[in-house]
């Protein structure tokens, strides 16, 4: 009884007792959702154009930022490295169209999802051998970021809400926004939904892949140094932030591997459920539980609806 | 000229059946089988039998182990690393309990410890295959992480949170424990590895492996011809996990000496899963070369640098082998997608015409 208690009961007397709390778990969820959907958006993107399941998106995101930092710390300009960053992502997708994609057109998915297992290891080797392998602070106030905290007086308490956070929020919408609008209203964009659709089809009709594959993945390499940025802000520009990426798995087994809003909508779920649960059912367990809740909800999840949230439905035919 | 099967009759059904039907074949393995046997451990110092041998053995059969998981039965499994650190704990747990009994069996019998726990996160590929699996799999690779942290008993209530191996003898020699020597360590590695490989190999050319292929070609038609799914893929959950899971006990067994939950990290699935997609999908020799390329390769990296004297700081060396390996893995993807194994069979079909281009 008492474990039953503790486990059905007493988390939501908790979260009623102390409303200003359960707030503050809702916004760092959400804002942590923020950043596994802005990954998992890189690997959404790459998914739909090239069918590749792009395992290196989250190696791209602590490449980009260190880049970005590394050139700024040999005496670039914050907005010159910016650009150079820029050009540094356009450069790798050209280069991953010419030696991964090209080269291995037409073969099983499997062999794609490996070869980027090698641009993972290769781009960790080059950033290491390039910019060294320390943790390095974001030059967030070169970029103009906020910074500093604001306190909401709200329910009887104190919810703070870091600016950096909120600008995270913002920039996250705009890109998003950006992209609904590249891909909808575009021509550009109307041919990567048609090559998304059917590679033969759009190859008919005279669409470049080699042209599209360069545009996608530049697309998510920018999607990559904004994602860079924010989390550098947050936390600072390290290796580590690739075990953070491993949680974009979850949240795009959640929204479906196709599904732009899915992404978003899978992470700020996953984002929410994993800081809930390691705020007010982790004790119980003796902590540390955020490490897999992600993986576990997901896998729930799939159990009762295999194709994700928004996800097409798979249809077999014999 | 020399390596063909011309003139060789097969003149029972024994012959026909042969794992090795090629009398060259035959005698290749036997003067392998030889030298690793014999001459490795009169010739080869301890220090390439402890940093580059024993790591190869304990490497190849975890490597079999998602070969036959992913290879022959067609799921994608990233918990490799987790189940071979359930074999070990359990190892651990189990001489830690029974002190008595000889370390070989029950670093065998914990196999079966890493079969359950792989039988219990298979139950998902029935719902789901392909990448959705592969996510499925890494839960139980960050939850097992987490237990061999958080649950105490594991590691006996250590505080330094580490599991030691604890000296066992075997016919009064030291077999485990800071007391073996690498040599006793490595014959009787390769005894658990060659031992397994042959069962590996009869498995997969008896029912059960085709019953795996035939799911991994096509699971619905599999179905009709009779194929109970479930059992089938539980199966191969359960033996790939074994297989793991005595890998993982020999690697801190016979190999470390001691490990945390850090040595079964999720670094450990993905370089299991590079060596199975170097070596070739689908192939047991070429689990043997994934291993061997992608454990030897950084080694030599390593290693020849110092051994010429030329001066270079092992940051740099680790980063620029990060690179040279991703080179690699791309390279040996875009020249031919069957892997090591694949390339084997090119040079032994060319060897066969020789010298004739047909």
């Amino acid at each position: 009884m008492d474990l039953l208690y503790k486990i059905f009961l007493d988390p939501f007397v908790q979260m009623g007792m102390a409303p200003d709390l359960l707030v503050q778990t809702l916004w760092e969820g959400l804002v942590s959702g923020v950043l596994y959907a802005l990954i998992a958006l890189g690997f959404v993107l790459i998914f739909k154009a090239s069918g590749v399941f792009n395992f290196a998106q989250g190696i791209m995101v602590v490449f980009a930022a260190l880049t970005l930092v590394g050139l700024n710390e040999h005496g670039v300009p914050a907005w010159l490295a910016l650009i150079a960053t820029l050009g540094v992502m356009f450069v790798l997708a050209v280069a991953v169209e010419r030696l991964i994609l090209r080269p291995l057109v037409n073969q099983p998915d499997i062999i794609l999802f490996m070869a980027t297992f090698g641009l993972t290891s290769f781009l960790i080797g080059l950033g290491e051998f390039v910019f060294g392998g320390e943790p390095k602070t974001m030059i967030a106030d070169a970029l103009l970021l906020p910074r500093g905290a604001i306190e909401l007086k709200i329910l009887g308490g104190f919810v703070s809400l870091q600016k950096i956070d909120i600008a995270a929020a913002i920039i996250a919408s705009i890109l998003v926004a950006g992209l609904a609008v590249f891909f909808q209203r575009t021509r550009i964009g109307r041919a990567l939904r048609a090559v998304a659709d059917s590679h033969k089809a759009a190859l008919s009709v005279g669409i470049s892949l080699e042209q599209i594959w360069v545009v996608v993945w530049f697309a998510a390499g920018i999607v990559a140094l904004a994602t860079g940025i924010m989390w550098g802000a947050r936390s600072n520009v390290s290796f580590a932030l690739e075990i953070v990426a491993l949680k974009a798995l979850p949240v795009l087994v959640l929204g479906g591997f196709t599904s732009v809003p899915g992404a978003i909508v899978g992470g700020v779920i996953i984002g929410v459920g994993e800081k809930l649960g390691e705020f007010y059912w982790g004790p119980l367990l003796g902590g540390g539980i955020e490490s897999w809740l992600a993986y576990v909800i997901a896998l729930v999840f799939l159990l009762f609806r295999p194709q994700g949230l928004f996800g097409e439905k798979i249809i077999e035919r014999v | 000229m020399l390596y063909r099967e011309a003139g060789q009759y097969k003149t029972s059904y024994a012959a026909d059946a042969a794992v090795f039907p090629i009398l060259q074949d035959r005698i290749g393995i036997a003067v392998i089988l030889a030298l690793a046997f014999v001459v490795v451990p009169l010739a080869v110092g301890d220090f390439w039998i402890t940093t580059l041998l024993i790591p190869v053995l304990v490497y190849a059969l975890a490597v079999i182990g998602l070969n036959l998981l992913t290879g022959y039965a067609g799921q994608i499994s990233l918990g490799t690393g987790a189940f071979m650190g359930v074999g070990a704990y359990a190892c651990y747990k189990l001489t830690t309990i029974f002190p008595d009994v000889n370390i070989v069996v029950l670093i065998l019998v914990s196999g079966f410890a890493s079969a359950a726990v792989g039988t219990l996160f298979g139950l998902p590929s029935l719902r789901i295959k392909g990448f959705y699996l592969a996510v499925a799999t890494l839960a139980a690779q960050f939850f097992l992480s987490w237990c061999f942290v958080r649950v105490p008993w594991l590691y006996n209530y250590n505080v330094s949170g580490a599991i030691e191996v604890p000296t066992r003898t075997m016919l009064g020699i030291p077999v485990t424990g800071p007391n073996a020597t690498p040599v006793t360590r490595y014959l009787v590695a390769l005894t658990i590895v060659v031992a397994m490989t042959w069962v590996a190999s009869n498995l997969i050319r008896g029912r059960i492996g085709r019953m795996w292929m035939a799911v991994r070609d096509m699971d619905i038609a599999a179905e009709l011809i009779g194929i109970r799914l479930l059992r089938t893929k539980l199966i191969a959950f359960a033996v790939s996990s074994f297989y793991c899971g005595v890998a993982g006990a020999m690697m801190v067994f016979l190999w470390f000496g001691a490990a945390e939950a850090e040595s079964f990290s999720i670094a450990l699935s993905f370089s299991i899963l590079f060596m199975v997609i170097i070596g070739g999908l689908g192939s047991l020799i070429g689990s043997y070369y994934g291993a061997i390329l992608l454990w030897g390769l950084p080694f030599l990296l390593r290693v020849l640098p110092a051994q010429f004297g030329v001066p270079i700081r092992a940051a740099t060396v680790e980063h620029v082998q990060f690179m040279i390996v991703g080179a690699l893995i791309i390279l040996f993807l875009a020249i031919e997608p069957g892997g090591l194994a694949r390339l084997w069979q090119i040079g032994k079909q060319k060897l066969r015409v020789w010298p004739f281009p047909f």
